[in-house]
């Protein structure tokens, strides 16, 4: 089965989503190619275990964002067959323009994949999975963490392409995040707050907890609403979905669209003072407590570890 | 025998052209049209009986989340600078309450593809159908969610953009008119980014600042009697057969084992033992 990747990568290199499409891939048998827009993280996706080659594709338009450009570029550098790319939102976009232009169908948020090709995905925010049986080619985006990376040591040869687009978005302006705050869909540990903190005044101990631990701050949208936080920091149905290895949950209810954003973490800490509160039926670990307690409490036993 | 992809990529010509031409000779420049999918309410329990979701068992259903902040900021466009706003749906007869809800608060005029089971179609025939909905109503903006609440994919905006030769722009909290062209924000990793475009163009809506607006009761009246377009693959002139992603079966998520429950604050300190020693996370 012949499988190109288009490698997730940032300014920061490579994204782990990466090589976790190598082990995705190479589960169905094939030795994919890594295409790797605008040419960046090339050395890292040729050292990844199990790739057949990678290609830089350059050009001009993957200087900003523009999915119509990226996906024309990329389009022509790929070879046919499966097609995947990260679950992420400029992943998801460049997907489903292939996709199109090729009239195949796109499979978004892939989190298992079976020979001959059924495709895994969750529906209605993880209300109810959805198994998908593709007959001929397809466009499939990878949940990030859904499936394990492949390993290093791979010296996979890489090849350059020169294909650009023309763009129609153009960026004007780029605009700072207002706090240097780790982004809720991205961090590893995520602790949330919600109308149980009773005021935006006590949101700064939810943040020293945070910084304690390098965990990224979140919120319920009651919060996000009415105490006018970002809504960047909105988790759940409206907000982002987050798959982190710890969520702690501070005087959430857990609604059911707030579930819709974190039940998929790997392990859920609920601090509530309603024994009831239906958060605590995803938790691994419910504290039953006031957070003016429990947070003071939390700094301390961190801070002793 | 023919290549199916070939065949389509010649059907997408011909709707490009199709939509260029309806540019010019129908709707003015700004008109949007605004997909809206008519979805099980937010609060629904979704069951899955046999190996399917249990549609019937859903008692309330409502426009996806996202698509309301699309209408809203395609509303907002209309008073800010006379755009007419039309809402298409493509569902069963159930979604035609969508269309008369977005009515209800000021949409211009209704188009209803009618699709008996929609979960029958893979993206590719999804996109066909409501791109040649958009393109009968001629307007050369499209506003939609940026992922629908059942599928929760967000294929549907830049893959009709690819259908229609269009520009798009995704996950946007913030639109207005810049020149001929529009201005739109959108968040990015590092934050956020204001963008233009031009039309034809399509725009994925994220939750917004705005908030929405809700139906007067003469806007309800008004709704009830305005007149739906109702359109099906056929009036269309798509072919909605042979969708080659196909749904083998739905199933509930993994139960997860009930957690560990403590009393007090005085336990939290076992509770980050057990976090170090037990899941190892921290
Ligand atoms: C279409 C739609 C989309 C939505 N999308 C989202 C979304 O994306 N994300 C989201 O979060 N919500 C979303 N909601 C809102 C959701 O329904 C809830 O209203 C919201 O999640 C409630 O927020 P909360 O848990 O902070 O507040 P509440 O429900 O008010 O809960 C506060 C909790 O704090 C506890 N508490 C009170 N005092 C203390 C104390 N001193 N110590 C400890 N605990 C205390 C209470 O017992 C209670 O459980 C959406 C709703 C709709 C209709
Ligand atoms: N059947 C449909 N009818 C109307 N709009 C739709 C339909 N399917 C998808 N859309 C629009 O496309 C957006 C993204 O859908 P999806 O690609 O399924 O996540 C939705 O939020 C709607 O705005």
């Amino acid at each position: 089965m012949e499988v190109t990747i288009i490698a997730e990568t940032n300014e920061e290199g490579i994204h782990p989503v990466t090589a976790q499409m190598v082990t995705a891939a190479v589960s169905l048998g094939a030795s994919p190619t890594v295409l790797c827009p605008g040419g960046f993280g090339c050395a890292a996706a040729a050292a990844i275990e199990g790739v057949g080659s990678v290609i830089s594709v350059e050009g001009d338009c993957f200087t900003s964002f523009d999915g119509g450009a990226w996906a024309a570029s990329l389009n022509s550098a790929a070879g046919s067959g499966i097609v995947f790319a990260a679950a992420t939102p400029n992943g998801r976009e460049v997907a489903a323009r292939i996709a199109a232009s090729r009239g195949i169908p796109v499979l978004q948020d892939a989190t298992g994949l079976s020979d001959n090709l059924t495709v895994e995905r969750p529906i209605y925010s993880g209300k109810a999975m959805e198994m998908v049986k593709v007959d001929g080619d397809c466009v499939v985006t990878v949940r990030p963490n859904a499936f394990t990376a492949a390993g290093s040591g791979g010296s996979a040869s890489v090849s350059t392409v020169n294909h650009s687009a023309d763009v129609a978005v153009t960026v004007q302006e780029a605009i700072a995040k207002a706090s240097a705050r780790l982004d809720v869909a991205e961090a590893d540990i995520v602790i949330s707050g919600g109308r149980g903190m009773g005021s935006i005044d006590n949101w700064a101990s939810l943040e020293e907890v945070a910084d304690q631990i390098g965990a990224a701050v979140g919120a319920s949208r009651a919060v996000v609403d009415e105490w006018g936080l970002s809504h960047s920091i909105q988790v759940g149905q409206t907000g982002k979905v987050v798959t982190p290895t710890l969520y702690i949950a501070v005087g959430i209810s857990g609604a059911i669209q707030h579930l819709a954003g974190m039940r998929s973490s790997k392990y859920i800490v609920a601090i509530n003072k309603d024994a009831d509160a239906p958060i605590f039926g995803v938790a691994d670990y419910g504290i039953v407590a006031n957070w003016e307690d429990a947070l003071p409490a939390l700094k301390d036993a961190l801070s002793s570890l | 025998m023919k290549n199916p992809n070939l065949e389509n990529r010649g059907a997408c010509r011909i709707l490009i052209e199709a939509i260029q031409l309806g540019l010019t000779t129908k709707g003015g420049n700004m008109d949007i049209a605004v997909l809206i999918k008519y979805v099980p309410d937010s609060t629904a329990k979704i069951t899955v009986n046999g190996d399917r979701v249990n549609e019937g068992g859903v008692s309330k259903w409502s426009i996806s989340p996202f698509d309301e902040y699309a209408l809203e900021a395609a509303l907002g466009m209309k008073e800010s600078s006379g755009a007419s706003v039309t809402a298409i749906t493509c569902g069963p007869s159930r979604s035609e309450k969508g269309l008369r809800d977005a009515a209800a608060v000021g949409a211009d005029s209704l188009v209803h593809v009618s699709v008996d089971d929609l979960t029958s179609l893979d993206s590719t025939k999804t996109q066909a159908l409501l791109a040649a909905a958009v393109q009968s109503t001629g307007a050369s903006i499209v506003f939609c969610g940026k992922q629908a609440a059942d599928t929760n994919a967000g294929s549907t905006g830049p893959g009709i953009a690819e259908l229609m030769g269009a520009a798009c722009v995704t996950g946007v909290t913030e639109v207005g008119t810049e020149g001929p062209g529009l201005s739109a924000l959108r968040s990015t990793s590092g934050g956020a980014e204001r963008v233009t475009l031009s039309a034809p163009c399509v725009l994925t809506f994220d939750k917004t600042e705005t908030e929405l607006r809700r139906p007067n009761v003469k806007g309800i009246m008004m709704a009830k009697k305005k007149a739906i377009d109702s359109q099906d693959a056929a009036s269309l002139g798509v072919d909605a057969s042979g969708s080659t992603a196909n749904i083998a079966s739905h199933s509930p998520p993994a139960e997860k084992a009930p957690g560990q429950m403590f009393e007090g604050a005085s336990t939290v300190d076992d509770v980050v033992q057990k976090l170090r020693n037990e899941a190892k996370v921290i």
